[in-house]
């Protein structure tokens, strides 16, 4: 995995998935009570970006994530893929499409399929490829991504670990423009997450994708991100948006760097401040 | 890896075959209780026996029962008989014509209440009412509106397995996560591939399940309809009665080992279509067979 520097191939750069959100609220309406998610929520994120989306559980990141990936409506305000409308006030809901991807947290690989046949769904569906031509695509991109030997197993019988990193091979297989991350890594130890961050870099370089993460963990989203925004607790809006100078590619090296400490102070914090609001109003976890 | 020896029996084959033997062997003796418990030696249990109300030569329940040797030797005596054979054809083809009828209609008709509100709300009430009356309570009414006695057999060992398989497939669709159909459709399926692709392998366990168990209640549905239709046999005798026709013969007739043998032969029967119906549905699930 350490492979990244010394290569020093070309990286891709991306030219789409530029995602701009101007004043989304959220308000979900069960039964009559009110309750805020999202509150005047604006964001700007490159194409190309990876952006990482931090604070406590239950504040409403997810909430934005679905309102991108077309599985909820907003409220109000609008979300606009490369200029183009995914969702405003006349449309509150988004088309789900193969241009945004969501990994999911728990994981959503279809257990009765193969992890071929996984990586391969999507290009078979959109009818981008013929299934033979996209088994061979998935072939050769699992390759890519250190998953020789497990094409045939299904999901459930290879680690949490690989079985994220297949769903993130099936993801790019669709080119989306955008790759959505709801806390992916969140159920791994963190000796599989180390080997993971690294891992999404790496396949990070080789297809620059816009990356939209979910997560709580302040050290992981400084170690990939180029845009860490760090959200008020519910409702959900960005507290502090920083943009980390590390340039890219990173590798591990980057953990016990000065500038990686600095930047961790100065954003601690603005997070545990959220996480001690989020702990008196006992947000449930999830 | 240190190699694994594998002895050519394993331990779970002996118990099976031990515990099988041991019963075997309790029944043989209870059965035999005519025979011993007259002797001098047995005279304390005897007046046991008879302390707790028994006075009779033999032991309570398992002494009238035919031994498993007697059985033996009456299996031996039908074995060769046309008519015994003819009695599990007839049974088998009601559980499998009643079995298969239930998945063709039932597995369909779940996926509908699953899939669509509308379908759910007018289905789901009536099939609510008409699921706790017994099979068996249907078998009047079934022989009055079929035309011929087989087809009510039939249709009362199809209600045994319809309510079962139509239930797990509602909720084996319903439990199918959200998540997969957020991906699916974010990667272009459309609603035929969601429902091919997704809902039916994301239901085929629940499917092998509800069958399984439908299996079960139809051997116990289709030998008690025979019992109480006649068998359905024209030509009387034990021939075209089904198992169930040929227990309540036996006991007409008071060949009381002709019934253990009929009992048995169900207990076969069923165990047959049981494992049959697990391998089929771990063939058909492979991503269950996991490590």
């Amino acid at each position: 995995m350490s492979t990244i520097l010394q290569q020093a191939a070309p990286m891709a750069t991306a030219t789409r998935g530029a995602i701009r959100i101007e004043d989304v609220v959220k308000i979900y309406d069960p039964e009559g009570a009110a309750v805020m998610a999202v509150d005047h929520c604006s964001l700007d994120i490159k194409a190309g970006e990876i952006c990482m989306i931090v604070g406590p559980s239950g504040c409403g990141k997810t909430t934005l994530l679905n309102a991108i990936a077309g599985f909820h409506d907003i409220t109000s305000g609008r979300i606009l893929l490369d200029g183009e409308l995914l969702c405003g006030d006349e449309k509150p809901k988004a088309e789900p499409g193969s241009d945004r991807i969501v990994v999911f947290q728990n994981g959503a690989l279809f257990p009765w399929k193969t992890n071929l046949d996984n990586v391969a769904f999507g290009p078979i569906m959109q009818g981008r490829l013929k299934p033979a031509e996209a088994r061979e695509k998935a072939l050769s991109m699992m390759a890519d991504a250190g998953l020789s030997g497990v094409e045939s197993n299904y999901p459930g019988e290879i680690s949490s670990g690989m079985r994220r990193r297949v769903e993130i091979v099936r993801a790019l297989m669709n080119e989306p423009k955008v790759l959505l991350l709801d806390e992916p890594y969140r159920a791994l130890d963190s000796l599989t997450k180390s080997v993971m961050h690294e891992a999404l870099l790496e396949i990070y370089y080789k297809n620059k994708v816009t990356i939209f993460f979910i997560t709580h963990d302040l050290e992981e989203a400084i170690f990939l991100g180029h845009k860490v925004a760090i959200m008020t607790t519910r409702p959900c809006k960005p507290k502090k948006i920083l943009e980390v100078d590390i340039p890219h590619p990173r590798d591990y090296s980057v953990l016990t760097s000065r500038r990686f400490r600095e930047l961790i102070e100065e954003t601690n914090e603005a997070v545990h401040e959220e996480a001690l609001k989020a702990f008196a109003a006992g947000e449930k976890e999830g | 890896m240190i190699p694994v020896r594998k002895s050519l029996i394993s331990t779970a084959v002996c118990r099976g075959i031990f515990s099988i033997l041991l019963f075997l062997l309790l029944w043989e003796f209870g059965s035999r209780s005519r025979h011993w418990l007259v002797l001098d030696e047995f005279e304390w249990l005897r007046h046991l026996l008879a302390m707790a109300g028994w006075e009779k030569k033999y032991l309570p329940w398992i002494g009238p029962i035919p031994a498993p040797s007697e059985v033996l030797k009456a299996w031996g005596g039908v074995i060769g008989d046309i008519g015994y054979w003819h009695s599990w054809y007839k049974s088998f083809s009601r559980v499998i014509g009643g079995f298969i009828a239930a998945m063709i209609i039932g597995i369909p008709f779940g996926l509908l209440l699953a899939v669509s509100r509308t379908a759910f709300g007018i289905g789901f009430p009536v099939f609510e009412v008409l699921r706790p009356i017994p099979p068996l309570a249907w078998v009047p009414a079934s022989i009055i509106f079929w035309p011929t006695q087989e087809m009510s057999i039939v249709f009362v060992t199809f209600l045994g397995a319809f309510y079962t398989i139509v239930i797990n497939v509602v909720g084996g669709a319903r439990s199918i996560d959200l998540r997969y159909f957020q991906a699916a459709q974010s990667m272009g399926s459309s609603s035929w591939d969601i429902f091919r692709r997704i809902i039916l392998p994301g239901t085929l366990p629940s499917i092998a399940v509800g069958s399984a168990v439908g299996m079960g209640i139809t051997w116990e549905v289709v030998v008690a309809a025979e019992m109480i239709s006649g068998g359905g046999s024209q030509v009387g005798g034990t021939s075209g009665g089904g198992l169930g026709f040929f227990i309540w013969n036996s006991y007409v007739g008071g060949s009381y080992e002709q019934i253990v043998v009929g009992m048995i032969s169900i207990g076969i029967a069923g165990f047959i279509s049981s494992e049959l119906l697990r391998t089929l549905g771990k063939y058909s699930t492979p991503w269950l067979r996991l490590r």
